[in-house]
C-alpha cells in the first residue's frame, strides 16, 4: 500500500500531467484512493500503469444512491514489484453514464466493463464489444442498481396463500 | 359349475373348463401384465441425463457414490444426451438464461420423461429468490419436488425412489392431467420415403457463440 504520504505524491504527479484529473484523495484504513474525473481516467490509468501500476485487479460499479453522482467506477490496481495497491473510483451520474474504456490498455477490462455496463448501465465508450455478459440480450434495465426491484416471486407463507395461489391450479 | 370371482378361479386354476380358462386368461393375464410389466421396466431403469446446475448437483454426483449408489435400483446409466435420456434432474438454480436452454434440453428428450426439480432454487427460488432466477415449473413439467438446500443425497434418493413408485403405479405421466395438458403430445410425421427432412429452424453450429 502506498502510504497516505505516498498516496500524495502520486496524487500530485498526476495533477502535473492534467490539472483537473484527480479531485480527491481518500486514505482510509490503509487503504488508498484517487477520486479522479471520469473524463481523464484514461490518461490517469496510462500514466499509473506507466508508473508500476501494471496490473488491473478488478473493475466493478457501485450505486451510491441517492448520492450525487451516484454511479461510481472502480479500479482496483496492483503493484506486482512494490506490492502496492491502489483503488481509483471515478463517479458518473445516471442521467449521462459514460466513461472511457482502458481495454486497449488492460485487456483485463474488457468482461468486467461489460459487467458494470449489465449491471449498472454504465457506458464503456471505445468498448469493442459493449454488450450484456451475465444478463440476456433483451433483458431491461440494470438489475444492481439500487432503485431497481429485487424482482423474483411472491413467497407463499400461509397467510398469503390463497392471494397467491399455485402454478398448477 | 360357474366360477364367477377371480379368488375363485385362481384357486380352482387346474380344474377350469375350456370357456373359463379362455375368459381368466383374457380378463386377468394379458393386458394388466404388459402394462405393467412395460411400467415396471421403465421404472426399474431410469436413463438421468449427466446435468447439474449448481450446488444441488455436487449433491447429485453422491447418489452415484458407493454410499446411496443409485445402480442398486438401476438408475445408474447416466446419459450425456438427452436423447437417450428419460429422466431430467433439475439440481440449482435456474437463470433466466437458462431457462431456454433447460426447455430446449426436455422437449428433446424422447416420451416418456420424467423431471425431478431438485432442492429450494429450482421449485421456489428458495434464497435467490430475485430477478435473475425462475422457477422450474414456469416452463416445464415437474413430477417430484425434492425439498432442501441443498438435499442431502439420501433425499434426492428417496425423491428418485418416490418417482420410481408413481411410474411403477400409474403408468401414465400425471403430469399431462396436473397441468391440463392432454393433446399435446408432440407427433412427428415420417417422411416419405425421398422426401427431404424439413430442416430445423434453429440449429447451433460449434463455433457459432451469436446470442452466448
Amino acid at each position: 500500500m502506498p502510504d497516505a504520504t505516498g498516496l500524495e505524491l502520486i496524487a500530485q504527479d498526476l495533477r502535473e500531467a492534467d490539472a483537473g484529473s484527480v479531485v480527491d484523495t481518500l486514505y482510509f484504513r490503509e487503504r488508498a484512493t484517487l477520486v479522479v474525473n471520469p473524463a481523464s481516467v484514461r490518461t490517469a490509468l496510462e500514466r499509473l500503469r506507466d508508473r508500476g501500476f501494471g496490473f488491473l485487479a478488478s473493475v466493478h460499479g457501485v450505486d451510491y444512491y441517492p448520492e450525487e453522482p451516484r454511479l461510481g467506477v472502480l479500479y482496483e490496481l496492483l503493484d506486482m514489484e512494490d506490492g502496492d495497491r491502489l483503488t481509483v473510483k471515478a463517479r458518473v451520474h445516471t442521467e449521462e453514464p459514460t466513461i472511457a474504456s482502458v481495454v486497449d490498455l488492460f485487456p483485463t477490462a474488457n468482461h468486467q466493463e461489460r459487467e458494470v455496463y449489465d449491471m449498472f448501465g454504465v457506458v464503456f465508450e471505445g468498448h469493442p464489444d459493449p454488450r450484456r455478459i451475465l444478463m440476456p440480450e433483451d433483458y431491461e434495465g440494470y438489475p444492481q442498481r439500487r432503485d431497481f426491484p429485487v424482482g423474483g416471486e411472491p413467497v407463499i407463507f400461509t397467510f398469503n396463500e390463497r392471494r397467491t395461489g399455485s402454478y398448477t391450479e | 359349475m360357474e366360477v364367477t370371482s377371480h379368488a375363485a378361479r385362481e384357486l380352482l386354476r387346474g380344474d377350469l373348463g375350456a370357456a373359463e380358462l379362455e375368459r381368466h386368461v383374457e380378463e386377468r393375464l394379458l393386458p394388466t401384465t404388459l402394462d405393467r410389466a412395460v411400467a415396471w421396466a421403465r421404472g426399474n431403469s431410469f436413463f438421468p441425463m449427466t446435468f447439474g446446475l449448481a450446488c444441488c448437483g455436487i449433491e447429485q454426483m453422491h447418489v452415484v457414490g458407493s454410499r446411496v449408489d443409485i445402480a442398486r435400483f438401476g438408475f445408474e446409466a447416466f446419459r450425456a444426451t438427452p436423447r437417450q435420456a428419460d429422466l431430467l434432474i433439475l439440481s440449482g438454480r435456474i437463470s433466466i438464461k437458462m431457462a431456454p436452454i433447460i426447455r430446449r434440453l426436455w422437449d428433446q428428450m424422447l416420451e416418456p420423461k420424467w423431471s425431478i426439480a431438485m432442492g429450494a432454487c429450482s421449485s421456489s427460488m428458495g434464497v435467490f429468490n430475485n430477478y435473475a432466477i425462475t422457477p422450474a415449473e414456469k416452463f416445464m413439467p415437474v413430477d417430484v419436488h425434492v425439498p432442501g438446500c441443498p438435499p442431502r443425497p439420501e433425499a434426492l434418493m428417496h425423491g428418485i425412489i418416490k418417482l420410481r413408485a408413481k411410474v411403477l403405479g400409474d403408468p401414465d405421466e400425471g403430469w399431462r392431467d396436473r397441468y391440463r395438458a392432454r393433446g399435446t403430445e408432440e407427433l412427428i410425421e415420417a417422411p416419405l420415403p425421398g422426401e427431404a427432412q424439413p430442416a430445423a429452424d434453429s440449429v447451433f453450429l460449434p463455433g457459432d457463440t451469436a446470442g452466448a
